[in-house]
């Protein structure tokens, strides 16, 4: 109870933060409004940002190196199988989005795939020819309903994400993720809190090891690698927001296309 | 006379068609020419100075650099801007032949262009798979202003553009250091050295 209340608070503080803060335009609630992300918490989010890599170094890589040797057959099960507990996530999402035929299409996905993909490690779904699957989140539907970003946050663990994309998180956690639900409050043999913290931890496992070379890449050519991480992440989420699936010019570039033509080469 | 006119026009457009290359085919070509670099049987060392020749050449340089310093750009003064090129082209040739030569034999297609304006048109590749990563969506962002020496000025790979990363990068370092220019060259420089 008293924890359900704390999560309540946080989440109305979150919410009630990103408010206030557009109103002294650190954030953009209208759709068509230039966006500058500010980086309100900078020093915090460098010292949580630290900590994060120091951990990762630590424990996070070397897990995902450990994973990356495993056979092939488990690697892809696994990730098959945490990709489709995300439906779980996705399917409430599309339908706050008004996307019904998306909803219904991830549903059939679920279900094929949990049943005939055994628990979700065999991506039948795809096999039988279903749309790609895109994943949407509750700091995706917000945005969609045009509520802006906020601050930018570096998470302890988690990573980077925003004000808005945090209380997204919270959603999760509130009754918006049925896996939750079932793992944590669902009174049953199977499931418990820590088969639904495992399930996120190997989601985040899976990541961290499909990104190990471009990551590492990625920070031995950055001058300010946190700056760097920051950038793609902002531009990453513009895109899922505006369902971009590579990019559009007028969301990457926003107000620098004027730059773009005022710049001579010479 | 007025015949006389009609036929040297034509005859220029012609000739300005016939010259310029279509920038999907000059992306393809350097796409290629950096995959033979990337298969060849020599050292990375090797492939990263080669790298080096085929980025001066069809990469506007001067133009990113320009953009990447953001607002900042106008203030600079002559000197500094010329001390800021060489850096930055240092910096640019190094990071970018360092990020491209971590890939062995990579098989990119040229699928569509799409033109924004006369001076600027956005080609779409492909990245092809491999058993270890999904395929790879990658934009070109091509300075087509002089139509006979078309410059890439910025890669926009899944969505994300490196160009915009880059100047905020540099915005990140000059804004922790209130703007000293002095502070970006000092990064640069240390970068380039390592």
């Amino acid at each position: 109870m008293l924890k359900k209340l704390i999560i309540t608070t946080i989440y109305i503080f979150l919410l009630a933060f990103n408010a206030n803060a557009g109103s002294d335009g650190e954030l953009v609630l209208k759709d068509n409004q230039q966006q500058e992300i500010k980086d309100c918490f900078e020093t915090l989010n460098r010292k949580t940002f630290a900590f994060n890599k120091g951990l990762d170094e630590a424990l996070i890589k070397p897990i995902a190196k450990g994973y990356r040797n495993l056979p092939d057959t488990i690697q892809k099960g696994t990730s098959n199988a945490v990709r489709n507990l995300s439906n779980l996530i996705t399917i409430p999402n599309n339908i706050l989005q008004g996307d019904v035929k998306t909803a219904i299409i991830n549903t059939s996905r679920l279900v094929v795939n949990t049943t005939i993909g055994l628990l979700g490690t065999v991506d039948v779904a795809n096999k039988m020819g279903f749309p790609k699957y895109v994943k949407e989140d509750y700091g995706q539907t917000l945005g969609k309903w045009g509520v802006g970003p906020g601050c930018y946050l570096v998470l302890p663990v988690l990573g980077p994400s925003t004000v808005r994309d945090t209380a997204g998180s919270f959603a999760n956690i509130m009754g918006g993720d049925p896996w939750y639900n079932a793992s944590v409050h669902g009174n049953n043999e199977f499931l418990s809190e820590g088969v639904y913290i495992t399930s996120k931890a190997l989601n985040g496992i899976d990541f961290r090891s499909d990104n190990l070379e471009s990551l590492d890449n990625l920070e031995k050519n950055s001058i300010d690698f946190y700056a760097s991480l920051r950038s793609l992440y902002l531009q990453d989420r513009e895109n899922k927001i505006k369902d971009n699936q590579r990019g559009s010019i007028e969301v990457i570039y926003k107000k620098d296309e004027e730059d773009w033509e005022e710049i001579e080469n010479k | 006379m007025k015949k006389l006119i009609i036929i040297l026009f034509l005859l220029n457009s012609y000739l300005s068609s016939a010259y310029s290359i279509q920038p999907d085919v000059f992306i393809q070509s350097t796409v290629n020419r950096a995959s033979d670099i990337l298969s060849k049987d020599i050292s990375k060392e090797e492939k990263i100075e080669e790298l080096k020749s085929v980025a001066k050449e069809t990469v506007d340089i001067r133009g990113v650099g320009f953009y990447s310093l953001g607002s900042t750009r106008k203030i600079l003064n002559d000197n500094q801007k010329e001390k800021y090129f060489e850096l930055f082209e240092n910096y640019f040739l190094k990071s970018f032949s360092s990020r491209l030569s971590e890939y062995t034999n990579p098989k990119i297609e040229v699928q569509s262009k799409k033109v924004i304006n006369k001076n600027y048109t956005i080609v779409n590749s492909v990245l092809a798979s491999t058993p270890n990563r999904p395929e790879v969506k990658i934009d070109w962002r091509v300075y087509t202003k002089n139509p006979d020496d078309p410059l890439i000025r910025d890669l926009i790979i899944e969505g994300l553009s490196l160009a915009r990363t880059q100047k905020e990068e540099f915005s990140s370092i000059l804004n922790s250091n209130e703007g000293d220019i002095n502070s970006l060259f000092k990064v640069l420089e240390e970068f380039s050295k390592n």
